[in-house]
């Protein structure tokens, strides 16, 4: 495995291994001492041609914490806002040396292209490309299902998880469902016809439109932000009726089965997709998808970067 | 390929090692096994267990997973990260005895001082090995050694365990170079 482009490229059997390392990862940054050395000399650079808070700071840390050497690079305050190509800003990149280059980019297919490209030699990880895939975040979630409910197995065969809200326009919506259904759990879309992506039906989910039919038979609720940024048209007629059907609130989480959870990519939106008290609930696992995001990043630059880039195949 | 300890020798050696740690540490109070994954941490149970049956009282026993810690990670594909598991006193202030099957080059007892170091600051770090082999590149020597074998460098040594390999021996293959 040399990339980390998308959910598609990888298999039922890598994605565990992800999984089993960031489970192995977990306990070390459990541990008192948080820093290992497996990365020390590696440059691991993170361009961000779009915002993030969590993703960055998520894979910062998770180089950090093996010792790597991470330069942030992002769009706004780099030349990359005078103009500067995505071609010349990777040329620059390897001349430094990068090992690694964590990308996001508003392009869908920004990191396919830029790992396709001689442009530099270097790992490339895909930290959200337009509304394509964000597999590291597919990968995370995985891994806070695996944790909170599965009991002595490794894939997640027999969980069933409604993703609810924007799917149209995201990327961690597409990476979960290839994902989680790679690893034998029951997708369900949730969300009104005009936020579901065209072709949805080619999807291996099911649909519905109606939130309250199926909250009550689910392990796992995934609320996804509206992402009003990406929305240059009505997509629903006002936030107060998109709350009141398709939101996660009070009454809908008394539904909910006795130990499912509550999952939020974030950032939030508290009071449009999500209340304040859903999002605070003890069903939460919001916070826990934020620690786990670490160990599972840990896990993918370990796997990615600690090996020889010689003898390791691109997936 | 020949034999080097077959089965009723390699539970003598066993035997032995676990009476050796127990009279070094004037009994089983102090001491906490660290097996190395995945055969060092077989050899500890089997350690754990005759020490149990000698003592009649359980022993502190883990395992310690040292790839993270590897100075060799750049010249090989990546490798599964294999569990770790300290027992309940930790290893603050307690003798550690770190057990591994195959004693070689020494990097990877010098990788699992490292690992060790992360978790605490034992009082002291003792090595017991089923096979010392020679060729140390670096200098550490085991406290505990169940049979010294001269080899060759060219030589593989096979450590078997039932648990894992159906039989219990120690072989020693002739390498191809």
């Amino acid at each position: 495995m040399r990339h980390l482009l998308s959910i598609a490229d990888l298999s039922a059997t890598q994605a565990i291994q992800i999984l089993d390392t960031a489970e192995e990862l977990s306990r070390v940054s459990d541990g008192p001492m948080k820093k290992l050395p497996t990365l020390r000399g590696r440059t691991i650079v993170n361009l961000f041609a779009e915002d993030s808070t969590r993703t960055r700071i998520s894979f910062e840390a998770a180089a950090k914490r093996l010792s790597a050497d991470v330069i942030n690079f992002s769009a706004k305050g780099s030349s990359v806002s005078k103009g500067e190509s995505l071609k010349d800003t990777a040329q620059t990149l390897q001349a430094m040396g990068a090992d690694a280059v964590i990308i996001r980019h508003s392009a869908s297919g920004a990191a396919q292209r830029l790992a396709d490209s001689q442009w530099m030699t270097g790992s490339v990880i895909n930290a959200g490309d337009g509304t394509h895939e964000h597999p590291s975040q597919a990968l995370l979630d995985a891994f806070t299902i695996r944790k909170n409910l599965v009991r002595g197995g490794n894939d997640l065969t027999g969980i069933r998880v409604a993703i609810v809200g924007d799917i149209i326009h995201s990327r961690v919506a597409r990476s979960n469902v290839l994902l989680l259904t790679k690893l034998g759990a029951h997708v369900t879309l949730v969300a009104p016809p005009t936020l579901l992506p065209a072709g949805v039906e080619s999807w291996p989910v099911t649909v519905a439109y109606d939130f309250d039919s199926v909250i009550a038979d689910v392990d796992v609720v995934m609320m996804l932000r509206i992402q009003l940024e990406r929305m240059s048209e009505m997509f629903f007629p006002n936030v107060r009726e998109y709350s009141h059907y398709f939101g996660l609130n009070r009454d809908r989480l008394k539904m909910m089965r006795p130990n499912a959870i509550v999952m939020h990519p974030g950032p939030m939106n508290r009071g449009l997709e999500i209340t304040a008290d859903s999002a605070d609930s003890a069903r939460s696992v919001i916070l826990q998808q934020v620690t786990n995001g670490v160990t599972v990043r840990m896990a993918i630059l370990y796997l990615l970067l600690a090996g020889s880039q010689e003898s390791g195949a691109q997936v | 390929m020949s034999l080097a300890l077959p089965a009723p020798d390699m539970d003598r050696a066993i035997t032995r090692i676990s009476h050796e740690i127990l009279e070094r540490n004037s009994g089983s109070e102090s001491i906490t096994l660290l097996g190395i994954p995945t055969r060092g941490a077989h050899l500890a149970a089997r350690i754990a267990a005759k020490i149990e049956a000698i003592e009649g009282k359980a022993v502190q026993c883990g395992t310690l997973d040292i790839t993270l810690h590897r100075d060799d990670l750049r010249m090989r594909p990546p490798r599964a990260l294999m569990p770790t598991t300290i027992p309940a006193l930790g290893v603050e202030n307690r003798s550690v005895i770190l057990v591994d099957d195959v004693l070689f080059s020494g990097r990877t007892i010098r990788a699992a001082l490292d690992a060790l170091g992360e978790i605490g600051r034992p009082a002291a770090v003792q090595l017991a090995v089923l096979i010392d082999r020679g060729h140390r590149q670096l200098p550490i020597r085991a406290d505990y050694v169940g049979k010294n074998l001269p080899t060759s460098l060219s030589q593989i040594i096979k450590v078997q365990f039932t648990e894992l390999d159906g039989v219990d021996e120690v072989t020693l293959e002739e390498g191809n170079a």
